[in-house]
C-alpha cells in the first residue's frame, strides 16, 4: 500500500513537469522560431522538403550533391538525404520516405513492380550518364597477359587470382552485396573455375585495386562506369559473351556480359504530381560522364559533397538553368 | 584448458572437457569417440560427395515460394483487410508517436527544420528528467553528454537515434509490461511466451528487417516496429520474473488478509517486483538503442546513417565520431534507468539526504528553470539549432584518420600475415572438415554426440534441427556459419578462462575489467566494425574477430563468477595440502567451475551466432551473407529468409547441445576431481 503510494507520488511531480512542458508547447506554439522560419522559407519558393536516397557509390553521391545544392540554394527546398541501399530506396516510394533516385542502374524487376503496377514511382528521365558494369583487372596484367581480357581465358589464369577466402579457386572481387551484380550466376553458367568474393563497398574495391595495381598483385574484380577511379587507375575490362536482348531475364541463368544501361532518374508519383519546382529539377537534370567524375573526384579527394556541388554550379550557370526552365 | 578448447572445436561444440584421462572410459567417452572416427573415416573415404552445395545465385523451390511473399504484399497492400484494418493503422499510429518525439527532439518537418525545443531545451529538460527519476549525478552527466553531441556536430544526428529509442521503449513497456504481468501470475501464460521469447531472441535482427520493411514500408515506422520485437523480450522476461519471485509466505500473507486478485497485483505484487522490473526496462532500453542503429539500413535516422555511410566509404574517422555519440548515449541512458532502479529499491526513500519536502522544493524550481530553458529556445535561434562554429567534430574525424591511415600503412604487415595464417592455418582446414564431408555422415556424426550428451530426446531434437536445415536448402552455408561460429567461440572461450580466472583470483582485476566488459556490451556491434574492417579488410576473419568482441564479455564474465563463486575453503583446503597456484587452477578451480564454463560456452555460442549477419556485412559467408543479400536484392529475397529461420534452428541445435554437456557429468565430477586434486597435491 504504502509503496504503490510512494510510487505514485514520484509520478505525480514527473506527471505535472509534462503536463507543464505540453502547457508551456501549445500556449506559446504561434511564438516558435521554427514557425516563424518557415513563414520566412515559404515566401521565397513553395518547395518544402525533398527526400534523396544516397546510395552507396561516389558517382551517385556527385549527383545526389548536385541535385541537392541547386534544390536547396536555388529553389529554397529543404533537402534531406536518406542513406539507403539501391533496392530498398524503392520500397520509400509508397511511403513518402523516399522522392528521388537520382541514378538508377535498369532494375527492371522494380520498375515493373513499383512503376507499372504499383504506380507510385515515375520514370523522370535519363540521367544523360551511360553506365557500363562488367569484370576489370588491373591494367598491368592486361600488359602482361594480353588474353587475359578474354573471358574464354580466365580459366587458365584462375590458380594466380586464388587468395585464402576463395576455397582454391580464382577470386573475382565483388562490391556492396547491394549492387546489381549476375557475377555468381556467371561463374556458375560460364563454368569458370572462380568464386565470387564480397568487399562489401566500393570504397573497397577501388582501395583493392589501387594496391593491386602498385604492388603488381593479381585482382579480377566487379567494376562500372562512369567511374572518377577509372581516371587514376585505368582498369581494363574483360570481355564476356556479348549481351543480347533477353539473355539476362532470368537471373538464376545468366550466361551473358552485363547490358549497357541508360541511367535514369526515378521519383515518387507523389513528388511529381506535387508541381513542386524540386520535382522539375529532378526531371530536367541531366549531364555528362565528365561532369559526374569531374564532381566524384572532387568528394574524392576530401571536398564535402556540397562544396564539390558549389564548385561544379558555379562553373557550368548555363546547364544549370537549362535544368530548371 | 586446452583439452577443452580443442575438444569443442574439433569434435563439436558441446563438449567441454569429455575426458577423464587414465580412468576407464565411460559410455559416453567411448561414444563420443566413435563419433570422431566416423566423421575422419567419412572426410577421408568420402571427401566431397554429398554436401549438398547450393551456388548463391541459386534457389530452390523453397525460396521460390518464400520470394512469393513479396508480390503477394505488393499486390495485397491496397485492397486486403489485413493491410486494411491491421497493418496500415498500426503503422499509422506507430508513425504518429515517432513524429511527436522527433518533431519534439530532433526536427520538425517544416521550414528550417528546427525542433519543437531547441538543443538547449533540450538539454534543460532531458537534464531534469534524469534528476527527477535518479539523482544528481545522473542530471549532470545527462547534461555534459547531450552538450557533447553538440560539439562533436551530431546533435540532431543524436536527437534523431533519442526520440526514435524514447518511442520504441515506450511502445515496448506498453506491451511488454502487461505481458510480463500476465507471465508472472499465471505459469501457462508463461509455458507459452518462454519459446515465443526464445524465438525472438535468437532471431537475427536482419531476418525480420526485410519482411517487416515490405509489410510497414521503410521508414521511422518499421524501424520503431523491428525495435520493439527486439526489446520487448526482456522486460517481459525480467517481469515475470519478478512478479514470480516474491516469497510464498509474503503473498500468503496478504491472501489471508482477504485482498483480490487486482489488489494484490497493485499493492504487492507489483510494488515488490518494482526493482526487477526497472532492470528490465534498462535491459530493453539497451537492447532499443544497438536496433535503432541497425535500423538505419531501412530509413530511420539518426546516428545509425552516419555509421552505415562511413562503412560504405571505409570512413573510420567519421565512424568512430558517430560511434563515440552512440556509446556516450547508451551510457546515459544506462545510467539514468540504473539510478531510477537503485531510486525503486524497497527502503531507498528512508536513507535520502533530503526530506521529502525538500526534494519537491528543489525539483520545482529546477523545473521552472528547464521550462524556462525551453522556451528560451524556442523563440532564439542561437538556441534552437547547436552553434555551428562550437565543433570539434571535424577535429575528431581528422585524429582518428589519421591514426588509422598510419595503421593501415605501417602495421598492414603484420596484419596481414596474422590473417591470412590464421584462415589458412586454422579456419579453412576447419572448415572444409564441415563442408567438404557427405551431409549423411555428419548427420549420424552430430546424433551420436547429441544421444551421449544427453540421450535419445537431444539425438532426436538435434537431428529434426539438421532436418530442417537440408529441408532449408541451406546445408553447406549452414556448415560455413557452423565453422565460423564455433572457432569464435573456441577463442571466446580461451579469452573468458584466461580473463575470467584472473578476475575470479582478484578483486583488483576484476574491478579494472568489468567497466571495460560492460562497455563492450553496451557498445551496438556496428560500431567497432570500422576500425577492424580498416586492418583487416572485408574477409571471414574479420568477422569472427566482430562475434569475439560481441561475445567475450559475457563468457569472462560468466566464467569470473562461476571462479569467485567456489567456497574459499575448498581453496584453502588446496593450498594448504601444498597445491601451487597452477594447481590451484586446474585441479580445484575450473574443475569446479564446470558449470559456469559451460554456461559460459553456452552464452558465447548463442551471442557469436547473433553476430552472424553483422559479420557478413563485413565478409563473413554462409547464412549470413545470404541474410543480408536477401535483404538488398529482391530476387533472392526467399533465399535471405530461409537463411534466417536457418541461423534460428542452427541456435536450437548448439544451445541444446551445450546445455546437456553442461547439465550431465555434474552430479558426479566436483567430488572425485578434488579427490583427484588432492592426491596429485600430496
Amino acid at each position: 500500500m504504502n509503496k504503490a503510494g510512494l510510487l505514485l507520488k514520484r509520478i505525480v511531480p514527473a506527471v505535472a513537469g509534462a503536463a507543464a512542458a505540453a502547457l508551456l508547447l501549445s500556449g506559446c506554439g504561434g511564438a516558435s522560431v521554427n514557425q516563424v522560419a518557415a513563414a520566412g522559407g515559404s515566401s521565397e519558393a513553395p518547395c518544402g522538403a525533398v527526400n534523396v536516397a544516397m546510395n552507396a557509390w561516389v558517382g551517385y553521391t556527385a549527383n545526389a550533391a548536385v541535385y541537392s545544392y541547386v534544390a536547396k540554394n536555388q529553389l529554397g527546398c529543404t533537402v534531406v538525404q536518406k542513406d539507403l541501399n539501391e533496392q530498398i530506396s524503392w520500397q520509400g516510394f509508397a511511403s513518402g520516405e523516399v522522392d528521388v533516385v537520382m541514378e538508377n542502374w535498369g532494375h527492371n524487376d522494380l520498375v515493373k513492380q513499383y512503376i507499372t503496377d504499383q504506380k507510385v514511382a515515375v520514370d523522370a528521365g535519363p540521367t544523360g550518364n551511360e553506365g557500363h558494369i562488367g569484370w576489370y583487372v588491373a591494367p598491368w596484367m592486361a600488359d602482361k597477359y594480353p588474353d587475359i581480357t578474354d573471358g574464354k581465358n580466365l580459366n587458365k589464369y584462375a590458380s594466380m587470382f586464388a587468395t585464402s577466402e576463395s576455397g582454391g579457386k580464382g577470386q573475382i572481387l565483388d562490391g556492396d552485396p547491394a549492387f546489381v551484380t549476375n557475377d555468381e550466376a556467371l561463374v556458375k553458367n560460364l563454368n569458370l573455375d572462380y568464386k565470387v568474393v564480397f568487399s562489401g563497398s566500393e570504397a573497397a574495391l577501388i582501395q583493392s585495386f589501387r594496391t593491386a595495381e602498385q604492388n603488381k598483385t593479381p585482382l579480377l574484380g566487379y567494376f562500372y562506369e562512369p567511374q572518377w577511379f577509372l581516371s587514376e587507375v585505368p582498369l581494363k575490362k574483360v570481355a564476356l559473351p556479348a549481351w543480347s536482348k533477353g539473355c539476362d531475364t532470368d537471373p538464376e541463368k545468366v550466361a551473358c556480359d552485363y547490358p549497357v544501361y541508360t541511367l535514369n532518374k526515378v521519383i515518387s508519383t507523389k513528388f511529381a504530381d506535387s508541381g513542386s519546382p524540386a520535382a522539375k529539377l529532378a526531371k530536367g537534370f541531366k549531364w555528362t560522364n565528365e561532369d559526374q567524375n569531374a564532381v566524384a573526384t572532387d568528394i574524392q579527394g576530401g571536398m564535402a559533397p556540397e562544396a564539390a556541388a558549389k564548385k561544379w554550379v558555379d562553373a557550368h550557370q548555363e546547364v544549370v538553368a537549362s535544368w530548371l526552365k | 584448458m586446452s583439452t577443452l578448447v580443442r575438444d569443442r572445436s574439433s569434435v563439436q561444440p558441446a563438449l567441454p572437457g569429455v575426458k577423464e584421462p587414465r580412468r576407464r572410459p565411460s559410455r559416453r567417452t567411448t561414444l563420443l569417440a566413435a563419433a570422431v572416427v566416423v566423421w575422419i573415416l567419412g572426410f577421408l573415404v568420402l571427401h566431397g560427395t554429398s554436401t549438398l552445395t547450393l551456388p548463391a545465385s541459386e534457389l530452390t523451390d523453397l525460396h521460390r515460394s518464400l520470394n512469393q511473399f513479396n508480390a503477394w504484399v505488393a499486390a495485397n497492400r491496397a485492397d486486403n483487410p489485413v493491410f486494411l484494418y491491421i497493418f496500415t493503422p498500426l503503422r499509422a499510429a506507430v508513425d504518429s508517436v515517432a513524429n511527436l518525439f522527433t518533431t519534439t527532439f530532433a526536427a520538425s518537418s517544416t521550414g528550417l527544420r528546427l525542433p519543437e525545443i531547441g538543443w538547449l531545451g533540450t538539454v534543460g529538460l532531458l537534464g531534469w528528467i534524469a534528476f527527477a527519476v535518479g539523482n544528481v549525478r545522473v542530471a549532470l552527466l545527462t547534461v555534459a553528454i547531450f552538450m557533447f553531441f553538440g560539439l562533436q556536430g551530431l546533435f540532431v544526428e543524436a536527437t534523431y537515434t533519442f526520440a526514435l529509442v524514447l518511442t520504441a521503449v515506450l511502445l515496448t513497456l506498453l506491451v511488454g509490461i502487461p505481458l510480463g504481468v500476465l507471465a508472472g501470475v499465471s505459469s501457462r501464460v508463461a509455458r507459452v511466451i518462454t519459446p515465443v521469447l526464445d524465438f525472438m531472441q535468437t532471431l537475427p535482427t536482419f531476418v525480420y528487417l526485410a519482411p517487416l520493411a515490405l509489410i510497414f514500408l521503410i521508414g521511422p515506422a518499421s524501424a520503431v516496429i523491428a525495435t520493439v520485437i527486439y526489446a520487448a523480450p526482456p522486460v517481459i522476461r525480467l517481469t515475470a520474473h519478478g512478479i514470480r519471485a516474491i516469497p510464498a509466505n509474503t503473498r500468503e500473507a496478504s491472501d489471508s488478509l482477504g485482498t483480490t486478485g487486482l489488489q494484490r497485483l497493485l499493492t504487492l505484487q507489483l510494488p515488490m517486483a518494482r526493482r526487477t522490473i526497472v532492470m528490465g526496462i534498462n535491459q530493453s532500453t539497451m537492447a532499443a538503442l544497438s536496433m535503432v542503429t541497425i535500423a538505419a539500413l531501412i530509413a530511420a535516422p539518426g546516428l545509425g546513417q552516419v555509421v552505415v555511410r562511413a562503412l560504405q566509404s571505409l570512413d573510420v574517422g567519421t565512424a568512430v565520431n558517430a560511434g563515440l555519440s552512440i556509446v556516450l548515449l547508451a551510457i546515459v541512458l544506462d545510467r539514468v534507468t540504473t539510478a531510477a532502479s537503485r531510486r525503486a529499491e524497497p527502503g531507498a526513500a528512508r536513507n535520502r539526504r533530503f526530506s521529502r519536502k525538500t526534494r519537491y522544493l528543489i525539483l520545482g524550481v529546477t523545473l521552472v528553470l528547464a521550462l524556462a530553458m525551453v522556451q528560451f529556445s524556442r523563440s532564439v535561434l542561437w538556441a534552437a539549432a547547436f552553434p555551428k562554429d562550437l565543433n570539434i567534430g571535424p577535429g575528431i574525424v581528422q585524429a582518428v584518420s589519421s591514426a588509422s591511415q598510419w595503421m593501415q600503412n605501417n602495421l598492414s604487415l603484420f596484419t596481414v600475415s596474422f590473417r591470412e595464417a590464421i584462415t589458412t592455418g586454422i579456419l579453412n582446414p576447419f572448415q572444409s572438415l564441415l563442408t567438404e564431408t557427405p551431409f549423411y555422415i555428419l548427420v549420424a556424426v552430430i546424433a551420436i554426440a547429441a544421444y551421449a550428451l544427453g540421450g535419445w530426446k537431444l539425438a532426436a531434437i538435434t537431428t529434426a534441427c539438421l532436418g530442417v536445415l537440408i529441408y532449408l536448402g541451406l546445408w553447406s552455408d549452414s556448415m560455413v556459419t557452423l565453422a565460423g561460429t564455433l572457432v569464435a567461440t573456441a577463442v571466446v572461450m580461451i579469452l573468458g578462462i584466461i580473463f575470467g580466472v584472473a578476475m575470479g583470483r582478484s578483486e583488483r582485476v576484476d574491478q579494472i575489467l568489468r567497466p571495460v566488459l560492460d562497455a563492450g556490451q553496451t557498445m551496438p556491434a556496428f560500431v567497432y566494425l570500422v576500425p577492424f574492417l580498416g586492418l583487416f579488410g572485408a574477409t571471414r576473419f574479420t568477422a569472427i574477430i566482430a562475434g569475439i568482441i560481441y561475445a567475450a564479455p559475457v563468457a569472462i564474465k560468466i566464467t569470473a563468477d562461476g571462479i569467485t563463486a567456489i567456497s574459499p575453503t575448498v581453496v584453502e583446503a588446496a593450498i594448504s595440502s601444498g597445491s601451487t597456484p597452477w594447481q590451484v587452477i586446474t585441479k580445484v578451480q575450473l574443475p569446479m567451475a564446470r558449470q559456469s564454463l559451460a554456461l559460459a560456452a553456452n552464452q558465447g555460442l548463442i551471442y557469436v551466432l547473433a553476430m552472424v549477419v553483422v559479420g557478413a556485412l563485413v565478409g563473413a559467408g554462409g547464412l549470413g551473407y545470404d541474410v543480408v543479400a536477401g535483404f538488398v536484392q529482391s530476387a533472392i529475397f526467399g533465399k535471405g529468409l530461409a537463411a534466417g529461420l536457418a541461423i534460428v534452428f542452427l541456435g536450437i541445435l548448439l544451445d541444446r547441445m551445450t546445455q546437456a554437456a553442461a547439465a550431465a557429468p555434474l552430479r558426479k565430477i566436483p567430488s572425485s576431481k578434488i579427490r583427484l586434486a588432492k592426491t596429485s597435491a600430496t
